[in-house]
This record gives C-alpha cells, structure tokens and sequence, in this order.
C-alpha cells in the first residue's frame, strides 16, 4: 500500500501527501468524524437492534405461549391427523401422520401451480399473438377476453367457475354421457383410464428415451445445417420419435387395451379417473385470470421488436414462421421472461384461494393442522416457507431461462 | 449516513412500540373493563346460536350468553361486541387475545383444553354429531352413507368424527370442506355432496334456512358427544370464573323459577337461596370480583337459560329443537349448577 502511495501512478490521481493524511492514524481527525468508521459503527447498532427485537418477540411469544399452556414446536408433525383429506396425489388415509397430510397438501398445490403454469402460458401466447392479430374480429376478441379477466377480482372468478360446476351440471344419476366412458356431473369430471398394465412403464421409459433421441436429434440437425446447409426436418422427425417409439413398445407389448371405465356404484362413480369441481374450478379460474396479464406481457414482447427486423428478415426470403421463430421470438423473450416469472407467482400464490372453495391445497390442510393442534405459529410458518421455497425454485429456473434467453453479444 | 439514524430511528420506535404491548397483556377483567365493552366470538352464519337478523341485530343462543358475560361484567348486556369468526380462525383469536371469551358452539376436547391453551366452562349446550341428508335419496341411517361425498367445517371436531366413523364403520367417503358455513351450506343444497355432518343442532340451523326446508331429514344416527361451551384463555382464572359463573346464572336461575319476568318480585323472597343469588344478601358478587347485582342484571336483561333456549332454538323456533340433554336435571337432563353460595 504504501509503496503505491509513495509513486503517484497517473497524472490525474490524487497528490500523494493527502492520500497519506486521510489514511495515517496519527492524525487528529476523531473516530467519529471519520464517516467510514462512523458508518461500521451504525452498522453494527443497527443490527444489533434488529437482533435484539428478533430475540425479545421471539422470547416474548415463547414466554407468551409458556403461559397459556400452549404446546410448541414440531412434535406434531409425526401424530396421528386423523382428518381426511378430499383429494390426494398420494395414498392417504385419517389414519397417516399431520406431516403426511401436509405433504398431500404441498403435492396438490404443486398440482394445480404446475398445470396451472403450463396452461397459462400456452393460453396467454395464443391471446397475446391473437391480440396482434390483422384479422379484425381474432383481435378484437383477444382484448375482450383480456379485458374482462383481468378486471374482475380472481377469488369472484373462482366463485363463479365453482358455482357453474356445482350448479349447471346434475347430479351423478343423471350424469351427461357425452361419450362412451366419459361422465360430467356435479361430482366432477369422470372418464375411462387404460387398466395398469405393466406395459404402462416400460412405455414411459421408451418416451424418456425418445425425449433423448430428440435431443441428439437436434444438435445432430444442427452441426450438419451450420457444417453443409441443408436444413433436416427436425419438428417432423421428432413427432414421429416422440410417439412412435411408446407406441411401439405398446404394440410389442400385446396391445393391452383393456379400460377402467368409471361405473355409478352407489352414490359416485368408482373406477377411471376424476377431475374434481374445486381443482377444476380453481385451475379454470386461475389460468384465465393469469394468462390474460401474461396475453398482455407476449404483446408488450412481440411489440418491442422493431418492424425494421420483421421486414429485413423478409427481405433475406425467410418464410413467416421462421420470421417469428428466429428473429422476433428470440429478441421477444427477453423482454418477456422477467415480468413472465412474477405471473407464474402470482399463479402458484394465489392458488391459495383454493380455500375459498374447498379445494384442499396446503393452506387448507395447513389451516386445519392449526386448527385441530392449535399451533398457529408453528403453521403460519410452516406456510410461509412452503411459499417461499416454491416462488425462489420458480424464480431460479426462471432465472436461469432468463440468461440462456439473454441475447448474445459478440 | 442520515439514511444509517433514519434506520436506527425506525428501528429503536419499533422496539418501543413493541414493548409495552407486552406489559399491556394483563388480567383480562381489568382490559375489559377499561375499554368498556366485551370481545365475544361468535358463529355469525348460524341461525338459532349466532347470526345477525335482518335489523342487523345479533341472536342466538351463544350471542345470549356473549351477553350475559357484559351483563354480569358491566351491568349492561349491551356493553358487548361480537366478532364473527370461522372455525379455522376462532381458536387463534381467543389465544391472541383478539377476543376475550368464544361463545361459537365449540366442543369442548381434551386437546383443547390442554394443547391449544384454552379453558372451558359450563356447557351451554350438549350436542351430538349426525348426517343431513336429501330425502330424495331414501335413506334411512348413516351407515347407508358408503362412497358418499360429505361437505364438512375444516378445523372442527366434526372433521375429525366423521372421519372416525367412517373409518370404524369400513367405508369410504370423500369430505369437501369448505371454509365459510354460508358457502358450505350453499354447496350442500346445490348438491355438491350428498350429506352435510355437522351438529345435530347446527343442522337443524342450517336445515332451517334452507331454499326448501321439507326436502332434507337428519339420519337418526348421532356418532359423537359434543359438549358445546365458551372458552376463555389458560392462566386467567378470574375471568375464567366470571365466565363460567355467568353462564351457570343462567341454570341457577332456571333451577330457582327465577325468570327476566318475575325476577324483581324475587328480590323480595324469603328463601335464602334466592336472596344470595340475586345479591340481596351480599357475598357472591365481592368473591368473583363483580357487582353483588351481577346476577340479577344476568336474568333481568338477558332472561334464565330456558327462556334463551326457547326464544333461540326452542319448539316455537324454525329449529324446533326439543330441550332432551339441555333440560334441567331435575327434568332428566343434564344442566345442573352448583350451589351460589
């Protein structure tokens, strides 16, 4: 350091004796007057009162808590819940553990956020495009349907969707019959699912092989496009891996076509699969809600690029779909990703209402674990870190899409 | 640096405001008091025990016995304010002090009394769990229920009974639970499941607004024990005591023949019991902090237990709810108070 000082390295830098000044200790300037140290000090007295009053409400409410008998901690997690839960992605009973019901709790609302997600941005990109649309009436429709949705409050939406399910369908004796195994009533959607069949697995390791096939398919096509030019018909090809290759397996397999077709046994049909009202209501409401802000955002997106770029590319005798996939998405994307990912947040968060009709979702599960243990701290916690995991996992992914998207500079 | 002191300003008022809250959580007597009024929590979407009417006025009979606590505390019944609560909400808000007494047809349990941190008084109503079902589906017991989906309160002891029953029984049923007791109750009768569990009471409430009243039978069965009374908070036993002695006023009263009615003609009674309950010959108010008056102001504005019960969920009522377990036990039933003395 004081080498440095000694040989002022540029004309311009700062003249070598004040830089000594303000850095010896042996001058008379005051600590306190030194705004650098001043500024450590704060520093530090402003932590330690948030510390402080992190540790008082901690101790307070644990005090608290100590005084009106209330019982603390996890323990819980591993008693008996005893209360059932409407609809499950994994085996459940009254008779498992709060930790699993809860764990039922995060897979339904990983459910409904996931294909809530996906449908979203398919729906809200179609809008958006429909929206730039030349065609007059196509247009005007996508900014009716953005208008609408994305003014009335979400929670009124899913009221409605659940009402109309719950008050238009019939009930399941007199159940619509559209077609053969299919059934619409108020108890939800029921249709025919193959019978499991051992041939089921090995047809989804042959996709998963396909989607890997596609993969070096593609950068296969790639490497020979930029080595020779010729352009390999990768989106066909790919098609016909992606469902030949499980098809085969299937056909190899004996073809088993037998189908579990839901029967009305009693009060509800048993067998096949069954969208409930209150996970479709609640899809339904949310993904229209969302993707009309996300319609807006691809707009905003398409819009940024400039015409200039659509009519070069033109110029250069690229067809209109290649116009869209290789000049304006690609510089479209980076002006989408970012508000894109708060959408998809505000989706996973706002699955929460599920509450409001009865689907049971984590916070549903969650406020009756509080309910029923009195634990209300222990919830309300055990909520919040749900949430937080899943919008910073969402974030990250979105994130990383995000610089991969990002454009290029050479 | 200026933006370092706004912080630590910030900061410092924060702590400040936070620590004479604490000190501030005191005997509940005393907070009443000083804010004039009672906190109740009730039902607010349950016809008969707490619901506003169409003037906007609060009944029921556990708004009844919200009324009773002010009447007893203040001298005045109307001295209360009630808060609607959900069953999901209901426990936190009397543990966080939002409310100072539930008066919300809760069972009393023995995790309740102990984990949750709450205590419970005298019963003001013994209830029991059953089905209510469409008549059009024939049904003649629950245990016809197998495969039935069941619209039911989260957060109840109900959740939690059918469950068992179903369980004990070997069938399989599927629960949707929904929040609000209105929407719920809207979800049933559009037809959304095929039975509603709940309280035999609560159903005979919710039967009773329903959009056709005569469509719908509540199964014979009765699966649990539902010992519905208010609770108050662990660790105060003062108010604890004011609580409960209020509701057992009510009983009291019942038991002596004193009614809202003939109860200034009492005061003149020579029966000592008489005398030392409605705070002629003084005592009972000084011990648990009160008026001496306390419980005449009880029966002269709010009425004695039989007359809550027949003006709220009583034959004469769209409820049409018989006294059975609720009756004196001198009638067979099982309200009985201890001596005032």
């Amino acid at each position: 350091m004081r080498q440095e000082q000694t040989i002022p390295e540029e004309p311009g830098g700062r003249p070598p004796s004040q830089n000594t000044a303000a850095d010896s200790p042996e001058t008379d300037t005051a600590f306190w007057q030194d705004p650098d140290k001043r500024a450590v000090i704060f520093q530090v007295a402003a932590l330690a009162v948030v510390l402080l009053v992190g540790y008082y409400l901690f101790s307070n409410t644990l005090a608290n808590l100590e005084r009106q008998n209330i019982a603390t901690g996890f323990d819980f997690m591993d008693k008996e819940a005893s209360f059932e839960v409407g609809e499950s992605l994994i085996p459940y009973s009254a008779a498992d553990t709060y930790a699993r019901a809860l764990l039922v709790g995060v897979l339904n609302t990983l459910k409904v956020s996931f294909i809530g997600i996906i449908l979203t941005v398919v729906i809200g990109t179609l809008v958006g495009i429909a929206r730039l649309s030349t065609n007059w009436l196509l247009s005007k429709m996508a900014g009716g349907y953005i208008e609408v949705l994305q003014d009335i409050p979400v929670l009124l939406q899913l009221f409605f969707w659940y009402a109309i399910f719950y008050d238009v369908f019939p009930s399941p004796r007199q159940a619509l019959h559209p077609i053969t195994g299919v059934f619409v009533s108020n108890r939800g959607l029921v249709f025919a699912v193959p019978e499991s069949h051992p041939v089921h697995t090995a047809m989804g390791i042959a996709f998963l092989v396909a989607c890997a096939a596609v993969y070096f398919l593609r950068r296969w096509a790639r490497k020979r496009q930029m080595k020779t030019g010729r352009i390999f018909p990768v989106f066909r090809v790919s098609l016909i891996v992606l469902i030949g290759f499980p098809l085969a397996v299937w056909l190899l397999g004996g073809a088993p076509a037998k189908m579990n077709i839901p029967e009305l046994r009693g009060f509800n049909f048993r067998g096949g699969i069954n969208v409930s009202p209150e996970f479709a209501a609640l899809l339904m409401g949310l993904v229209l809600y969302t993707s009309a802000f996300v319609a807006e955002i691809v707009r905003a997106g398409i819009q940024s690029v400039s015409k200039g770029q659509t009519e070069a590319a033109l110029t250069l005798g690229l067809r209109p779909a290649m116009v869209l996939n290789l000049v304006i998405l690609p510089q479209a994307l980076r002006v989408i990703i970012p508000p894109l990912t708060s959408q998809m947040l505000n989706l996973t968060k706002n699955s929460s209402l599920a509450v409001a009709i009865g689907f049971p979702d984590f916070v549903s599960v969650a406020n009756t674990t509080i309910n029923q243990t009195g634990q209300a701290i222990e919830g309300i916690a055990l909520i919040m870190a749900v949430y937080l995991f899943f919008s910073l996992l969402t974030s990250a992914f979105m994130n990383w899409y995000n610089q991969k998207a990002r454009l290029v500079e050479r | 640096m200026k933006q370092v002191f706004k912080c630590c300003a910030v900061l410092v008022i924060t702590a400040m405001i936070f620590l004479p809250l604490s000190a501030m959580a005191g005997e509940t007597l005393d907070a009443v008091k000083k804010k004039g009024f009672v906190t109740v929590g009730v039902n607010g979407s349950l016809f008969g025990f707490g619901q506003p009417d169409e003037k906007g006025e609060w009944q029921g009979l556990d708004v009844e016995t919200g009324k009773a606590i002010a009447a007893a505390v203040f001298g005045d019944a109307s001295k209360v304010k009630f808060i609607p609560l959900t069953a999901v909400q209901r426990f936190t808000a009397l543990q966080s002090g939002e409310i100072d007494v539930l008066c919300r047809n809760a069972t009393r349990t023995l995790s309740r009394d102990s984990a949750l941190g709450l205590n419970f008084v005298q019963v003001n109503y013994y209830d029991g769990q059953a089905f209510l079902v469409p008549k059009s589906l024939g049904l003649k017991s629950a245990k016809e229920l197998d495969g039935a989906t069941v619209c039911v309160l989260p957060g109840t002891t109900t959740e939690l009974n059918a469950a068992d029953f179903f369980r004990a029984n070997n069938m399989q049923w599927k629960p949707v639970v929904i929040e609000s007791t209105a929407e719920l109750a809207k979800t049933f009768f559009a037809g959304r499941c095929d039975s509603l569990t709940s309280d035999a009471s609560q159903l005979a409430g919710t039967r009773a607004v329903a959009p056709n009243p005569d469509d719908y039978v509540i199964l014979p069965e009765i699966i649990s024990k539902e010992p519905l009374a208010p609770a108050v908070r662990h660790g105060d036993d003062e108010w604890r005591d004011i609580v409960d002695y209020a509701v057992l006023a009510m009983i009291n009263a019942e038991e002596l023949g004193i009614t809202s009615k003939n109860v200034d003609e009492m005061l003149k009674s020579k029966d000592p019991k008489v005398q030392r309950f409605l705070g002629v010959s003084e005592g009972n108010g000084k011990a648990l902090g009160l008026d001496e008056k306390f419980a005449y102001n009880i029966i002269k504005q709010v009425g004695n237990y039989g007359e809550v019960f027949e003006r709220n969920v009583g034959p004469d009522t769209p409820l049409k709810l018989e006294r059975g377990l609720n009756a004196l036990w001198t009638d067979g039933g099982l309200m009985y108070s201890p001596p005032f003395k």
